[in-house]
């Protein structure tokens, strides 16, 4: 399946969009075992790329009043609270609280960027996907192409937002505005192998130390996206976090369809034209 | 710390927190409110220490914490007890470090009584004035003067030994009521206590009367069964936490404590840190790497105000500021003041040379350096008071710089009533909060207790620049001073607090009959200040560097001076603030420097600047043994250098550089020369930690656990329910709750704790008006959990109002596993969580939980207790309007409520 064409190769996802010599490709690590809930990232991401503040919600989610990621919350911190079996002899039970930093995954087979009609969507020359504003003509196409419901439309603007991974301060050699504010180092930027091989000796080390729920999520390439240019480690199952278990790339079997659409549309052709032949017999 | 350490400042710093063993995080939420130093915190975690929360809540701290144990707020001195005494029983304290370095074995007078004999309370208790009498305290044989905290108890003591024949001045309850009054000094100082020379000692420490035996006495009954009865800990969580701290004790192992307002705001707050610095000393784990207690402080330069400070009763360097007592001058205040041996000792150095830089060419010896230009206290005039001086008529100008008192400090009505009868009122800050706007739109408009039209206070506001916009310095949470640049200047009419104060001076000097022209004497002090610092800019900006400089002090050519040993008592130095002497080194912002970590070791010693003399962890000649040799090498940090002579390491020694491990002073040497080659705790009069205070605390020399003023729950241990001294005041809309044992009660069952949380800023000033922080909490909320909201019908989301006899507010409910009931003496006792941000004003808003809190004080500091009190919760939104009041008033009748309740000194007799 994943042979059927070049869509969903591995490799360089930057070379194969046409850059020349591209730098590495980068994108985030997020360790959700470090994770203090800060919302750092949140605001970070809000200052630097001046994305609108979007309302006063208590939801009542736990300490998460930003609810999900959308065009005005590109990082969005979830708060999670779990029962769990109590050890302090009380007999009662314990409490787990997890929190993590979600954020645009920067697939490395993008359906957003697929289906993009103008052009909007690109794949920059870090590897990540990017949405340029002034080209944006708010079809809304990409938004139900994301596997992981990130990219949004802005309400009274019509047109798509998510994260940028900061394009312009990559093209200065800074790293994203998010990486730098958080205090604990729960969200490491770099490039994706080294950040890869990081994330399996943390899950490595957590197993060591007993954590055994650790596992990573996004990191693989084999996975329906390709790998995550975004990944992270999570300490409980992926839906836990409100993220798709086994998220496919939503154009994965567009070629196929378009192929049998093609077949169908000719073969369909073929019966008309050899109707009409007949009828002129 | 200061009495029990010397220094009233965090001993270690937050990076090297990576070092400890293990990190006890109690009475802090350091995770939540200091999430970018909380990153050594993982650090450590990460190279194997293990990370333990104490804490009533579960909060983001705990997420990351290995084990996290819920107590109840308010019993952490019974927690920290249990933990003393199952050190001590099972002798896993660090023996040597502890008869080298504490006074473990000093004998303590005859006379002294323990709270073990007295049920509760210590020796000295003098009940009509409501204070101790601490000479019973002292060691056997010596005086004893506290150089930190209060240390001027023994004042009148030793100032009139000349006057034997005029007794009321000299001993009894006068003398300790002012005193107390007064509340001299401030346990954040920097300093010791005076002893005099000799004392017994038995270092076997076997003696019954000895330090280590009266603590062990003292705390015997503070066992696992007992704290699981008061703090709600069961046991086995309990001795985890000491199996931990025990086993990870010695010359190899260390651990640090952190602490932030958790601790200190309680009517025993003082207590708390003690108890923490006894545990500390026990486990010989001050001044060494990995060791220490961190004490967080809640604002950017929250340390830096008390160094240079802007509290009642010191002068900048922790000297206490001066008494009106009778006929004083220097020579008197410096002999009830400083003390004979240890760094203290240079008080007069260290004074004159602040009266230099104050007054320059018009202090001279002939003139007590202008010492009668310092105006003099008369009694406490701590912020509380200073509100019940408002109310009562006696204040009539009220400046308000960075504070929100009418969200942001207990008992939030009265800090607008207190303002509602001044003449004038200042407010700086960058929006118009609550503490600016009371007048028109404050809930006491709302409810009619205050009518517009009536108020005569006639308000200021300034809009003062934000830190971006200004040059000057912060001292940080570990004493360390860090510059910032002015990127822009002030937007429209806002500007610094430096440009305020400057140019206020200016004016009112401007106004004042000049000297030549014969001005009232009265005038001088004004008028005869050094207030030339140069402006910059088109809005003449006093250049920050300027007031550094003069910090930092300069000798009689002008040169900057580089370390307080260089100050002289008579005159030809001078220094706005001996701690801070050595920022300006060389004429170069010492502070402003910025040299990256990895390009020096972890002690980082050329990032910025840290009082004392750029030291970062204090005591640290405790890192080696008496010989100077590192206890290991694991754990060294500074040593001997037997063939330099001298003492060197990673950090800078807090210690004088050429003084051998083996020096002992001459008979009648005095201040630094006095300490000996081992006097680790250089600031103490005789150069030793404290385990036990024997002078310099006001409500006893050991901590005691006593329950909140408010507390549904009696005191398990003794038949004495609360600190016996604590300060309260019998006010009209300050009413306390009865005694968990009279009637009335039950109307108040649960126990309140008020906090903060990432998402904002203390009141609120500096984040309820930033959009993008306001949508991250965007609302007033309670936390309760599952039981209480299905005991109270309360709705997850919906409304719920929260009652104490000073008032009521409203919030959001949130139920949440992550509070906890807690089984107390075989009952539940259910908590309710109130973050404390919110009022009316701003983008986000909701009532203020210190609407609720009454003013009930620890009588050392006088700072509030809002981390533990009792009230009651129902579903709903609160009554707007008078009935507001009504719903109030009816709870103060029902529950049986005057001006007696709660006033109590001793319990139960």
């Amino acid at each position: 399946m994943a042979t059927e064409m070049n869509l969903l190769e591995r490799g360089d996802v930057a070379a194969s969009s046409g850059y020349e010599s591209p730098p590495p490709r980068v994108g985030f690590f997020t360790d959700t075992s470090v994770c203090i809930g800060c919302k750092a990232c949140e605001v970070a991401c809000k200052e630097w790329n001046h994305v609108p503040e979007d309302g006063l919600n208590f939801t009542g989610m736990s300490y998460d009043n930003t609810e999900g990621l959308g065009a005005d919350s590109w990082r969005h911190v979830a708060f999670i609270e779990q029962k769990v079996v109590g050890t302090d002899g009380s007999g009662q039970d314990g409490i787990r609280w997890l929190m993590a930093s979600d954020v645009c995954k920067h697939c490395t087979h993008a359906a957003c960027l697929d289906v993009c009609p103008t052009g909007s969507l690109f794949r920059t020359e870090f590897g990540t996907v990017v949405v340029q504003e002034d080209i944006c003509n708010g079809c809304g196409y990409c938004i139900s192409a994301c596997p992981y419901g990130v990219i949004d439309q802005r309400h009274g603007d019509g047109r798509a937002w998510k994260c940028t991974l900061c394009y312009d301060r990559l093209s200065v050699g800074v790293e994203p505005a998010c990486a730098k504010a958080c205090p604990t180092d729960s969200i490491q930027f770099g490039p994706l192998e080294e950040l890869r091989a990081r994330a399996e000796r943390r899950r490595d080390q957590l197993h060591r130390s007993g954590v055994i729920d650790a596992r990573l999520y996004g990191e693989s390439p084999d996975d329906g996206v390709g790998g995550d240019g975004a990944f992270f480690l999570l300490l409980d199952e992926p839906e836990v976090y409100g993220l798709p278990p086994d998220p496919i790339v939503t154009t994965r079997d567009l070629p196929a369809m378009y192929r049998r659409a093609g077949v169908a549309a000719a073969a369909l052709v073929s019966v008309v034209v050899l109707g009409f032949g007949g009828a002129r017999r | 710390m200061g009495t029990s350490l010397g220094r009233g400042g965090a001993t270690t710093f937050q990076q090297d927190l990576q070092n400890a063993d293990w990190i006890v995080i109690e009475g802090s939420d350091m995770a939540e409110c200091h999430p970018v130093g909380f990153q050594w915190v993982m650090e450590a975690k990460a190279r194997g220490a293990k990370v333990i929360h104490v804490d009533p809540r579960f909060t983001r701290t705990s997420a990351v914490a290995d084990l996290h144990v819920p107590l109840r707020p308010g019993s952490d001195i019974a927690f920290l007890g249990g933990i003393i005494n199952y050190v001590i029983q099972n002798e896993k304290y660090f023996r040597d470090y502890i008869v080298a370095y504490t006074n473990a074995p000093m004998l303590i007078s005859e006379d002294f009584r323990d709270t073990e004999d007295l049920d509760g309370v210590f020796s000295g208790l003098d009940e009509e004035d409501r204070s101790y009498d601490f000479h019973t305290w002292m060691y056997e044989g010596v005086e004893v003067q506290a150089a930190s905290g209060q240390r001027d108890q023994e004042y009148q003591d030793r100032a009139n030994r000349g006057s034997q024949d005029n007794p009321s001045h000299g001993q009894g309850k006068s003398r300790q009521a002012t005193s107390y009054e007064a509340g001299r000094g401030e346990s954040h100082g920097s300093g010791g206590v005076k002893v005099g020379q000799g004392g017994e000692r038995d270092d076997a420490l076997q003696h019954p009367r000895c330090v280590f035996q009266i603590l062990k006495r003292h705390y015997s009954r503070y066992t696992p069964e007992m704290v699981e009865q008061i703090c709600g800990v069961p046991q086995e969580a309990f001795l985890e936490v000491c199996k931990t701290l025990a086993d990870g004790a010695g010359p190899d192992r260390t651990g640090a404590f952190c602490y932030a307002v958790g601790w200190t705001q309680h009517t025993v707050g003082v207590q708390y840190i003690r108890a923490a610095a006894i545990l500390q000393l026990l486990l010989g784990n001050i001044g060494r790497p990995g060791g220490g207690i961190l004490a967080l402080r809640g604002h950017a330069s929250i340390q830096g105000s008390t160094d240079i400070p802007t509290l009642y009763n010191l002068l900048p360097g922790y000297i206490p500021m001066p008494h009106a007592h009778d006929d004083e001058n220097l020579e008197a205040f410096l002999e009830g003041a400083s003390t004979d041996k240890g760094y203290w000792g240079e008080m007069k150095a260290y004074t004159v040379s602040l009266l230099k830089a104050w007054w320059g060419p018009a202090a001279t010896p002939e003139n007590d350096f202008c010492f009668d230009y310092i105006p003099r206290l008369t009694g406490s005039h701590s912020t509380y008071e200073t509100v019940m001086a408002q109310m009562d008529g006696s204040c009539k100008g009220y400046f308000i710089w960075g504070e929100n008192p009418a969200v942001g400090s207990a008992n939030a009505k009265m800090q607008r009533l207190g303002m509602a009868n001044l003449d004038w009122l200042v407010v700086r800050d960058f929006s118009l909060i609550e503490s600016a706007t009371w007048w028109k739109d404050g809930p006491e408009i709302e409810t009619g207790e205050l009518t517009t039209e009536d108020i005569k206070t006639e308000v200021f506001f300034f809009p003062a620049a934000a830190h971006t916009e200004k040059n000057g310095s912060f001292t940080n949470t570990q004493r360390m001073l860090q510059w910032h640049h002015a990127a822009i200047e002030p937007y429209g009419s806002a500007r610094s607090d430096l440009w305020f104060a400057y140019h206020l001076g200016r004016l009112i000097r401007e106004k004042l009959t000049s000297p030549a022209e014969g001005c009232d004497d009265l005038d001088r002090p004004i008028l005869d200040l050094t207030w030339d610092y140069p402006t910059e800019g088109s809005i003449a900006e006093p250049s920050a560097e300027a007031v550094l400089a003069e910090i930092n002090g300069w000798d009689g050519d002008g040169q900057p001076l580089t370390s307080y040993e260089q100050l002289n008592e008579d005159g030809s130095t001078a220094c706005g603030c001996w701690i801070y002497c050595g920022v300006y080194t060389n004429g170069v912002n010492q502070a402003a420097r910025r040299k990256p970590a990895k390009e020096q070791n972890w002690v980082a010693n050329e990032w910025g600047w840290a009082w004392p003399a750029n030291r970062r962890i204090l005591y640290n000649r405790a890192s080696a043994d008496p010989s100077g040799k590192p206890w290991s090498e694991r754990k060294a940090l500074v040593w001997w250098d037997e063939d330099n002579a001298e003492w060197t390491g990673h950090d800078i020694p807090d210690f004088a550089r050429s003084k051998s491990p083996w020096h002992r002073p001459p008979p009648g040497a005095r201040g630094a020369e006095a300490l000996s080659g081992t006097d680790a705790f250089v600031m103490q009069a005789d150069g030793k930690a404290w385990l036990f205070v024997p002078a310099g605390l006001t409500d006893g020399p050991l901590p005691t656990h006593y329950e909140p003023q408010d507390s549904p729950v009696p005191n398990l241990l003794y038949s004495q329910q609360r600190n016996p001294v604590r300060q309260v005041f019998s006010r009209k809309h300050n009413r306390y709750h009865p005694s968990p044992s009279e009637p009335g009660a039950q109307l108040f069952p649960y126990v309140i704790t008020t906090y903060r949380l990432t998402e904002h800023h203390a009141a609120g000033g500096m984040s309820r008006w930033v959009p993008y922080l306001s949508e991250l909490q965007p609302e007033m909320f309670c936390e309760v959990s599952p039981e209480l909201a299905s005991e109270r019908n309360l709705e997850h989301n919906g409304w719920a109002m929260i009652v104490t006899a000073r008032n009521v507010i409203e919030a959001r409910v949130m139920v949440t596993d992550r509070i906890r009931p807690l089984r107390i003496n075989g009952k539940v006792v259910h908590q309710i969580g109130l973050p404390y941000h919110w009022g009316a004003n701003g983008y986000s808003t909701g009532d203020a939980a210190n609407e609720l809190a009454a003013l009930s004080l620890d009588p050392n500091v006088h700072i509030q207790e809002v981390k533990a009190f009792s009230g009651d919760i129902r579903p709903g939104r609160r009554p707007r309007g008078p009935s507001r009041v009504a719903l109030v008033e009816e709870y103060i009748r029902r529950a049986g409520i005057d001006g007696e309740t709660g006033m109590e000194v001793r319990d139960g007799h």
